[in-house]
């Protein structure tokens, strides 16, 4: 048996504006039944990279393939086979849930005799059965979104793209919108996720893409990208601007990265830090590294 | 089990993508048809009353018409350019810019044509209908029916197309929806002043005239006339050649420029 070809092939991808370039000479791979999570800082061309995969961006150079089409040659298709999260619409206050999505269903030609079942399934996987004749503006901000997620899955796509599904959400939101992208992945259904939140990469990717500057940096699983770029622990060493610089300094001569956090500095990769710079340094505070200390080091700016 | 979506058909217009764009604007248009209705109706009305009473009693006639007949008539075209071209301008920007809806339908099997195609057909069956408003008004103040009137709708819904198309296109080459009071008074207002609609352009400086043929405007109150009181099927076929020609290239002018502002 042949393993599945992936779901998305980006190769090389470089998408200008002007003298602005947006993505810059991308490549990409997601595996068919993976969710990928596209974690890069505001500007590193993720919104671009979604725009590329929908046809509603075309690259300046370079070649897209999804679900096996090309694109944007073969866009249409291929969006007849996928559903996409966008992160600005605002949908009509006006209509209800079940019409809203109806108008979905309609199109991304669900046949006419199952549109109505295929609404209905959409608002379920939503949770937002109880809800599908209110109006839209009545809804708080998490339920519009799922609402905006169970619109994307009306047709039963085989990728979903989610745009920052969850900015701008109350934590406790996020964490309904997190176990809704879950049931979708267990479902089969391939996800691409951008996100400039840690935590919902490494709470719901298989593989983490790090982008920076238009190319993807880093490419793994949470635990590789650890493993290969922040080790295992990381030492934390509190005190005034002098101590930090100092316990910089002495670092520096092991060659092990070093962040700032905070008030603090921590030393990355720490399990490989000698016992002797430890004495001279003094007690600092061991934690486990974290996805977060990956994406300083590759990409050099903090995240939420 | 998951419903299957529909295949596409390579079409360069594919009618399931119309028929999805139009599901969006029937489920909207249920919620807001009695206030659209309500003016569509009550605007011409008012024009009538005014410019029938008022202006009519001091004009025994106009090119042989009584002057109810003349505004009647006319203002079918007002009554088209009113909801096509401003519907269009103004929905197509808050939409595109505001809303994000082109952004969200254009992630389905839905391509920039098709979108704007069924935005503008769906403005110009609007137009067909509302467009025969001001007939039906003038029918209560005495504007006697004829055969010919059933073409109106038709009439109607053409000139609307290229206006929404027109709408369309202004909307994509603005900077912002403030310049659209620009376009009103520099545009607008004078298509919808020298077309016939409520004077005749015999007393303007022969430049003026010949200027009337570019406008689409013109073409569609000539036709409403000539369908109500007799056609002239010469000078007919050409206002129905003028106005396609004005709706294809009004089509083109959206689609190209509706692309350049949707598509990176």
């Amino acid at each position: 048996m042949s393993t599945p070809s992936p779901a998305i092939v980006m190769h090389d991808v470089v998408k200008r504006f002007g003298d602005t370039v947006a993505v810059d000479g991308l490549r990409l791979e997601v595996p068919t039944g993976q969710c990928m999570g596209l974690l890069g800082p505001n500007g590193a061309g993720k919104s671009t990279t979604m725009r590329l995969l929908t046809g509603q961006a075309h690259p300046t150079s370079g070649t897209i393939e999804v679900l096996g089409l090309p694109v944007p040659k073969r866009s249409k298709q291929a969006r007849a086979r996928m559903g996409v999260v966008p992160q600005e619409e605002r949908p009509e206050d006006q209509l209800t849930c079940r019409e809203q999505i109806r108008v979905w269903a309609t199109l991304f030609r669900v046949p006419r005799a199952q549109r109505a079942a295929a609404v209905d399934r959409a608002l379920a996987i939503a949770k937002l059965s109880s809800r599908a004749d209110d109006r839209i503006k009545t809804l708080s901000g998490g339920m519009k979104r799922r609402l905006l997620i169970g619109r994307a899955l009306v047709h039963g796509p085989e990728l979903m793209l989610l745009d920052e599904p969850t900015v701008g959400l109350d934590p406790q939101v996020r964490q309904e919108l997190w176990s809704l992208i879950d049931d979708l992945r267990n479902s089969g259904v391939t996800v691409l996720m951008s996100t400039h939140y840690i935590e919902e990469a490494e709470r719901l990717a298989d593989s983490v893409a790090i982008m920076n500057h238009g190319r993807v940096v880093a490419l793994g699983s949470p635990m590789e990208l650890l493993t290969a770029h922040a080790g295992t622990e990381a030492v934390e060493f509190y005190g005034p601007p002098e101590r930090l610089a100092e316990v910089e300094r002495v670092v520096a001569e092991t060659g092990l990265p070093t962040r700032r956090n905070g008030p603090a500095v921590s030393v990355l990769r720490a399990e490989g830090l000698p016992t002797s710079v430890l004495d001279r340094l003094g007690q600092g505070t061991r934690r486990a590294a974290t996805l977060e200390d990956v994406f300083v080091l590759l990409t050099g700016e903090d995240l939420e | 089990m998951a419903p299957t979506a529909g295949a596409t058909t390579g079409a360069f217009f594919e009618t399931a993508a119309f028929a999805g764009v139009w599901a969006r604007e029937l489920v909207l248009f249920k919620r807001l048809w009695r206030s659209t209705t309500f003016s569509s109706v009550v605007e011409p009305t008012i024009y009538l009353l005014a410019f029938g009473f008022g202006l009519g009693a001091l004009i025994p006639e106009i090119d042989g018409y009584t002057y109810v007949e003349y505004v009647g008539t006319g203002t079918v075209a007002t009554a088209v350019l009113f909801s096509s071209v401003f519907a269009a301008m103004f929905n197509t920007f808050v939409k595109r810019e505001f809303l994000k809806t082109y952004d969200a339908i254009l992630v389905t099997p839905v391509d920039v044509k098709e979108l704007m195609g069924a935005e503008a057909s769906w403005l110009a069956a609007k137009a067909g209908i509302y467009g025969c408003a001001p007939l039906l008004v003038a029918m209560v103040f005495g504007l006697p029916p004829s055969w010919g009137m059933l073409a109106v709708p038709f009439i109607a819904a053409l000139t609307g197309l290229g206006f929404a198309f027109l709408g369309q296109w202004i909307s994509a080459i603005v900077p912002s929806i403030d310049s659209f009071n620009y376009v009103t008074s520099a545009v607008i207002t004078p298509l919808f002043l020298l077309a016939g609609t409520f004077f005749p352009l015999t007393n303007f400086p022969p430049v003026v005239q010949t200027l009337a043929q570019f406008n689409p405007l013109y073409h569609c109150v000539q036709l409403v006339r000539n369908a109500s009181f007799g056609w002239q099927p010469a000078a007919d076929l050409l206002h129905v050649l003028a106005l396609i020609a004005f709706a294809f290239l009004a089509a083109f002018l959206s689609i190209r420029w509706s692309r350049k502002k949707l598509i990176d």
